[in-house]
Order: structure tokens, then sequence, then C-alpha cells
């Protein structure tokens, strides 16, 4: 568990969405070469956010490229966004794990020494891609997350997208899953309704009851939201807090098993009571 | 000399005469016995009826040099001032001086007329449009004097303003001059800026498009105070007249500071039963209404009114049971205008009732909080809300001053940078409304407290709120935009803004092409 | 000494752009400004292009700027890409 609650698209030829984007709280400002951006404005975008990230404050907010496929510009992306320093860049369209290693390899060419190594974000939008998500989940170490693109998958098997979204209930499991597995953290779907707040709220809550980390948004209205679900509760807080004092005690008497309320504190459940407290401190929810 | 509010204000000034100087917002305390019209007499079978302008001009004999005076309730729909303006330059008079609430880009024909000097003066709290770039570039021979909704009764009642003919804008009417704004094709809702003129000017007419058999009830404005009344076929475009539903606004910046400024509100502690509010139907301060609606849900407050301009949004408001009442100077959409028809909580007020400061008590005096824009606002809190960063006119002062004095919390927002500009100056170019009447600044990038108000500091400080120091937003837009060029304005005074008790706040100077 | 071989723009009309439109030019370096902020940034704006240019080893140049309040990176960046399309910029992998 990390800090990031929620990822916030922003067309990168945007002058104006560029520079406002730190304002709504999201944690991971991902400024957009891809979907947002006219094939012959490719160019224009790219010199934007590269200028951007070198002289906009985006404070806390950890600062995201979404690169043009593999298949597109990406490589072209790539020669002007890794100097300016972005934090991640997301590959969207990641079908198996050799696309992170190509990926990967290409940041190793471009960054240059001494600059702090950028991580890879993967958007799992294909059939192939959910097919092989295990693996792309443990290709490289630079690979932070998994984000599930949920419009892309649907229209690819075929399937209705819905609000209720039963149809990507596998496709969200296995990237969940996967993310886990490999250790890495899981990004939800966007919920592309921005005027249904209680839509948004409903799915929020079921990423979080079905393990995401995490949330991206399209509209800046939905980051409170999300940011809101993905926070610990006080409940969950309180719970954590019993569980790491008891790993305490049990280290200080050398017993070396923790228990709280009568029953054994296995190490995974340390691990997320430990996680969780950090996540509550960073957000300033505890002390 | 330099004035209380450190503004340099000339003594004298030509087209203008001796000038009041501004001494701080309740300083000056008014003097003497109200000022009142000539008595009137109507004989009962004589007809008060004109079916047309011109015979009305004909038949009062009306002349050159004289005041008229008409309302905004029509907002950029309005048609009334050109028609009348356009009658008095045919039939050749000149020297008119016009007193009108706010002006619009509907009355761009005005700058013929100033140009042919059939208008030389003109008095009002806002001007937008072609009109306020000419006045700007100097067209009239007088300074123009800007006043706050609450400062214009104010000067009607001491005399300062002496309407010859008020002309009023009147949806409905019925020959005997009862009139009325809540129906008709031209339905504006409350004629709450025209009451105090029906009450002092020489001359009362009403311009009705919409003439009904008599009696016309329940009437805004009675057969009492109405000398004369004209049938005309228009009064104006509906369009212009109300808006359709007023939305909350969508922008996300917008949002963002409209959700911190209720936040403040809430945090201020004012947010308990009995609550009195105003807010603009600007996006942002629509959006914040929005908010503190919520949080009154949520906390279960009961407020005790919602004051000004009313909107759809606060109709809303009323009939969910968040206010209990309505207090409407002025309706800016359909719903507002049905609302005051049928909903005997939702009433029309007088600008008088609304603001004056020199009455035995205006609504503004009992708000606790106001939500306000500003084109510019400098590290002392004052505000400028008429002209904007290149000092050419642009806005009005509206009921900024009358409000900001009356409210327990005032409370400024606006976004850091407007078109590059920085909102926060050393300086504003023309002062509005002065800092000690202003408690917050909201922005996009944090709020700012009046070091005046200490203890709203801390309340918000508790509330977990990051208050930032006025000096620091403007370091941030600096930082953003750069350090703006310094202009500068010595071509000759254009305009005087006067402050609702009457003094001379600031001056505007010539600006623009 | 570089020049522009052909004319070329970037940016948009959008709130917060600037549009460039950059063209062949023997009389040094000359821009034509029309912006929404003239009066209180309209010389920090030419020095962001003329400094942008110089910096790039470019002498001669007709630069026209419509600006709708754009901050100075944004400038920047729509500078060099209507210098890149006019292929005059080289691609940042080229330079030295």
């Amino acid at each position: 568990m990390t800090s990031r609650r929620s990822m916030l698209f922003v067309p990168g030829n945007n002058p104006a969405m560029v520079q406002t984007a730190r304002l709504f709280g999201a944690d991971v400002i991902i400024l957009d070469l891809e979907d947002a951006v006219a094939p012959s404005e490719k160019d224009a975008a790219r010199e934007l956010v590269a200028s951007a990230l070198m002289a906009i404050d985006y404070g806390p907010a950890e600062k995201c490229v979404r690169l043009n496929g593999l298949d597109a510009c990406c490589s072209e992306d790539l020669v002007d966004i890794v100097p300016s320093h972005p934090d991640l860049v997301m590959l969207p369209k990641v079908n198996r794990a050799e696309d992170i290693i190509s990926l990967a390899g290409e940041l190793d060419r471009h960054e240059r020494p001494g600059q702090k190594r950028i991580g890879i974000l993967a958007i799992i939008e294909s059939p192939q891609g959910l097919a092989e998500v295990h693996e792309i989940a443990n290709s490289h170490f630079r690979l932070m997350g998994l984000l599930l693109g949920a419009e892309d998958y649907t229209a690819m098997v075929g399937s209705t997208r819905t609000k209720e979204g039963a149809e990507i209930a596998v496709p969200r499991a296995l990237v969940v899953n996967a993310a886990a597995a490999g250790d890495i953290e899981s990004f939800d779907a966007v919920f592309t309704d921005a005027n249904d707040e209680e839509g948004l709220l409903a799915d929020t809550r079921l990423a979080k009851n079905m393990g995401f980390t995490g949330k991206a948004a399209v509209n800046p209205r939905q980051i409170k939201t999300i940011n809101d679900t993905f926070n610990p509760s006080p409940a969950e807080i309180e719970q954590a807090r019993r569980i790491v004092k008891a790993l305490a005690q049990a280290e200080k008497e050398g017993s070396g098993v923790a228990s709280v309320g009568g029953k054994m504190v296995d190490a995974p459940v340390a691990k997320r009571a430990l996680n969780l407290m950090n996540l509550a401190r960073k957000l300033g929810l505890a002390s | 000399m330099i004035n209380y509010l450190g503004r340099d204000v000339p003594d004298y000034v030509e087209g203008y005469g001796k000038v009041k100087h501004y001494l701080g917002a309740f300083k000056t305390v008014p003097e003497g016995t109200a000022y009142g019209p000539p008595i009137k007499a109507a004989s009962p079978r004589r007809s008060k009826f004109y079916p047309n302008l011109t015979d009305l001009f004909k038949g009062l004999g009306l002349k050159s040099g004289m005041t008229f005076s008409f309302h905004h309730h029509l907002r950029n729909g309005d048609q009334v001032v050109n028609m009348v303006l356009d009658t008095a330059a045919k039939l050749g008079l000149n020297d008119l001086a016009v007193s009108l609430t706010a002006a619009f880009p509907t009355h761009a024909p005005m700058i013929g007329h100033i140009k042919s000097g059939v208008v030389t003066s003109l008095r009002t709290s806002g001007v937008y449009g072609p009109l306020a770039a000419a006045i700007s570039g100097g067209v009239l021979p007088k300074p123009v004097i800007f006043h706050s909704h609450g400062g214009r009764p104010r000067s009607l009642k001491s005399g300062e303003l002496k309407v010859d003919v008020a002309i009023i804008a009147a949806p409905t009417a019925d020959d005997r001059g009862n009139l009325s704004g809540a129906v008709g094709k031209s339905a504006c809702g409350s004629l709450g800026y025209a009451f105090g003129d029906a009450d002092h000017a020489t001359h009362v007419v009403a311009v009705t498009d919409n003439l009904v058999d008599y009696p016309l009830l329940p009437a805004s404005i009675g057969q009492n105070k109405v000398d004369h009344v004209v049938l005309v076929e228009s009064l104006g475009d509906p369009q212009g007249i109300v808006s359709g539903t007023t939305k909350v606004t969508k922008d996300p910046v917008g949002l963002v500071i409209a959700d911190l400024a209720a936040k403040a509100i809430k945090a201020s502690g004012l947010l308990k039963n009995g609550f009195s509010f105003q807010t603009g139907a600007g996006g942002a301060s629509l959006a914040a209404a929005h908010y503190v609606g919520q949080m009154m849900r949520e906390a279960k407050v009961k407020g005790s009114f919602a004051l000004g301009g009313i909107t759809g949004y606060m109709v809303d408001m009323l009939e969910e049971g968040l206010f209990g009442n309505l207090y409407d100077v002025q309706s800016f959409d359909l719903e507002s205008v049905r609302s005051m028809s049928r909903n005997p909580n939702h009433v029309e007020v007088s600008a008088d009732l609304y603001a004056n400061p020199f009455n035995s008590g205006c609504l503004v005096n009992d708000l606790d909080a106001v939500i306000l824009g500003a084109t510019e606002i400098d590290i002392d809190f004052n505000v400028n809300a008429i002209t904007g960063s290149d000092g050419v006119l642009m806005g009005a002062a509206g009921g900024h001053p009358d409000t900001a004095a009356g409210a327990k919390m005032t409370v400024i927002v606006a976004t850091l940078l407007r078109s590059r500009l920085p909102i926060v100056v050393d300086r504003v170019i023309t002062a509005t409304t002065p800092g000690e009447t202003v408690d917050v600044l909201v922005t996009e990038y944090g709020l700012a407290v009046n070091p005046s108000r200490p203890d709203l500091k801390d309340r918000f400080v508790k509330a977990g709120l990051t208050v930032k120091d006025i000096h620091e937003l403007k370091r941030l837009a600096e930082d953003l935009a750069g350090v703006p060029e310094k202009l500068t304005f010595d071509g000759p005074i254009v305009a005087l803004v006067e402050y609702r008790d009457g003094t001379i706040i600031d001056t505007v100077r010539a600006a623009g092409q | 000494m570089k020049s522009v071989k052909r004319v070329a723009q970037a940016g948009t009309l959008e709130s917060s752009d600037i549009m460039i439109i950059v063209e062949p030019g023997t009389n040094g370096l000359r821009v034509d400004l029309e912006s929404i902020v003239e009066k209180q940034y309209g010389q920090a704006i030419r020095k962001t292009i003329t400094d942008t240019l110089k910096t790039l080893g470019i002498t001669d140049l007709n630069v026209k700027a419509i600006d709708k309040g754009a901050l100075d990176y944004a400038i920047r960046a729509r500078l060099v890409t209507a210098l890149s399309r006019a292929d005059i910029v080289q691609r940042r992998e080229d330079q030295p």
C-alpha cells in the first residue's frame, strides 16, 4: 500500500489544464500524450509536457507521462520526456512482459547518470495483456503498478460496458491478483460519467473492496471521492494500530508471535497493518 | 490629497465639484433631513396614459439639462434606455444626466448620444461592454459616478441625486400606474432598484409593453407613486432579461475555490441555525452556495435568510427549507421570477432596505456571510470590482461595498491568475471596497485571512485549513506568471468611485485606446 | 548560422495558450506580438521569445505570435515546436 490513491489524466497539449493539474489533490498527475492528443499534435504535446515538467511545481503529486504505445511514437516521446525528469511513465496497450522490458531498456539508454530512476506503470487493456498479466506484473523492477483499461478491453472482447461493471469483474480480479503476486500496485479503470457522483462512489468502493490500491480519473471533480474512499478509515487505522503495537510488544518479549484479540497475527496481516499505518501517517490521518 | 486608504483623490474635480473624502468605512455619518420631491396631486378623471414616448416628452415639457433615471432589472435585454434617449435626441434635447443603476452591452447606443451631446453625465453601479471601454477612453465630458446599490438610495434620500424623470420599465402595468415585474413577456421579477426612484423623482413614468385591466394586483409599485404610464411595443429581448436556469459551474478550478470558500464559512462558526447568506450569480459563487447547502443539510442547520440577486439555485434552497426566506432585490432567472410571485417567503425588497447605510437598518447589516468576486485585491485586502488589471472599466461595484461592510464575514473568491494576470497585487488600480470590510480571500491555491481578523484565522487553523499570508499568495502568483509591468495612469479622471456613505473613495483615470 | 526554411506554426488560440508562426527572415529577429496581457507582459513575452531563439543560435527570423495569456513554459514549448516544424531545430537526441 502506498499513497497513490488517485491518478488524474490531463490532456498533454492543453496548457490551461497542464498548469492547473496540481490543484485537485491527485496523488499522481498523468500528462497524457496518447489518447488525448491528436496525431498531428503529438510533437507539440511532447514539447509542452517536457517544458511543463521542468517549469511547473506539481507539489507533492508524482509526475507521470502517458506515452504513446510501443507500436506508435513511444520512442520519440521518450527522447523529449526522459530529460524532463518525470517520476513515472505510463505505457498503454501492454500485451506481454517483453513490452515492459523493452521500455525499461529505452529508459536505461535515455536516463542520464545521477537521474532519479523513472518508474513504469502499465495499462492492461487487451485480452492478450490480461492473459499474460502475471508475467507482465513480474517483468521488471521498474514496474510500479498496473492500470486496468476497461474501455479498450471491453471493446476488444466484445462485452458491453455497464455502470455496474459485471463485465469487468474478472479482469479487475486478475489485475489485482497479478499486482499482489508481483508486489506492485493496482489501479482501477476510470469511471467515465463525470456527472454521476453516486455511481463514482459505488464504483470506487467496489474497487477498494476488491483490493485495488488506487483508481484513475479523467475529470478533476472525481479526485476527492477517490481519495476519500481510499483513505484508511478510522476503524482500519485503529485495528492496524493494535496490530503494530502487538508486534512491537512481541518483539520486546522475544516471543516472535503477536496476537490481537486472541488471534495470532500472521505475516501478511502484519505487513498490511504496517503499510496502512505508514499511509495513514503520510496522509496526516494518524500520528 | 491622499485619502484614508492611501488613494490620491483631488479636493476638486472638474465636472463634479468639491470632493468629500473617504474617511473609513463607518466614519462618515449623515446630517440634516431627507430631501423630498415636490408634493403631487392627481385629479380624479385625468388620464396618466400616453400612447408613446414622444407624446410623453411633449406632454410633460421635458427639457435639456434634466436628470433621467433608469433601473437595470432588464439587464442585457433592456431597450427602454435606448428608446428614451433616442426620443430625447429626436426632440432636440441635450445635456441630459443619466442615472442608470447598471449599464450593459445593450446600452452601447448611449455612446452615440454622448458623442452628440445628448447625454453629458452618468451615475451607475457598473458598466459592461462597449460603453465601459468608451468611458474609459474619456468619451464623457463629466466624470462618471460609480455608486453602490446601497449608495444610490442614500443619494436619492440626501438629495445629492435629484431625479427629474424616473423611467421605470414595468413588465406589467395598468393605466393608473400600478406596476409589477412578476408577469408579462418581459417579466423580470423584482423591481427593487426602482423603488427609490418612485419615491423621489419629480415625474415618475412607467414604460410598459403589457398594459392590463385596472386594477393590477398585487402591484410592486402602486398608483400613488406613478405619475404617467407609456405603452411601447416591447421593453426588450426576454432572452437578455432573464437567463434560463442558472447552473453551478463545472469548471474544476472554480469548484476548488467554491469548496474552500464553503469550508471557510463552516470553520468560521457562523453556520448554525439562523444563518444568513448572500452570494453572487457567478459560477464559482453559486458553486460555493451549493457546498454551503450540503453542509447545512449534513449539520441540519436551518438558515434564516438569503439575500441579494436571487437565482433558481437559491429558490431550491428556500423550497428545501435550508433558508426561511429570500430577500430579492433582483431576480436573475425565470425560476426566481416565478418563485417570488407564488411563494410568500420570497420577498421583493428595495435597494434602500437591501443596502442603504443611512436608514434605520438595512438587510446587509444582518448578513452572516457573503461571497463576492474581485478583479483585483491588494495586500491590504482592498478590492477592485470595477476596472480590469489594465485599468479599463469592466465591472460593477453593485452590492459589493454594502454587503462587505454589513456581513460578519466577507469572503472574496477569485482565481489567483486571470489570463496570466495575478489577482493579488500591491495596490489595486481602483479601490471599490475597502480592505477593512474584507475578511478572507479564497483562491485555488489557498486562502488568506485579513490580519484584522485573528479570531477567524484561529478558527480556520483549528478546523484544519491551511491559512496563507496574502503576500505568500501574491508571490505564488508571480512565481507562476512573472511580475507584471507596473501600469501608471496619469490621464484625465473619467470616473469617481463613491463609497456607500457618499464620500469619494477613489478615482478612475483614462485607460485603453 | 541557422535559418528557417519554411513557414510553420504551433499552438492554439485557447485560453492560456499562444499561437506562434515562424517564417524565414533576413533582417534579424522580428517579433510581431498580439497579446491580451500586452500591457503587463508584452515585453516579457518578447524577451522570452528572443532569448529562446538566441539560445538556439537563430539570428534571422520573423515570428508572429497571438497570445492568450500563456505562461513562459508554454511560450517556449510552442516556439520550439514551430521551429521544429520549420526544420530549424534539430531533435533533442541530435543536439550536443
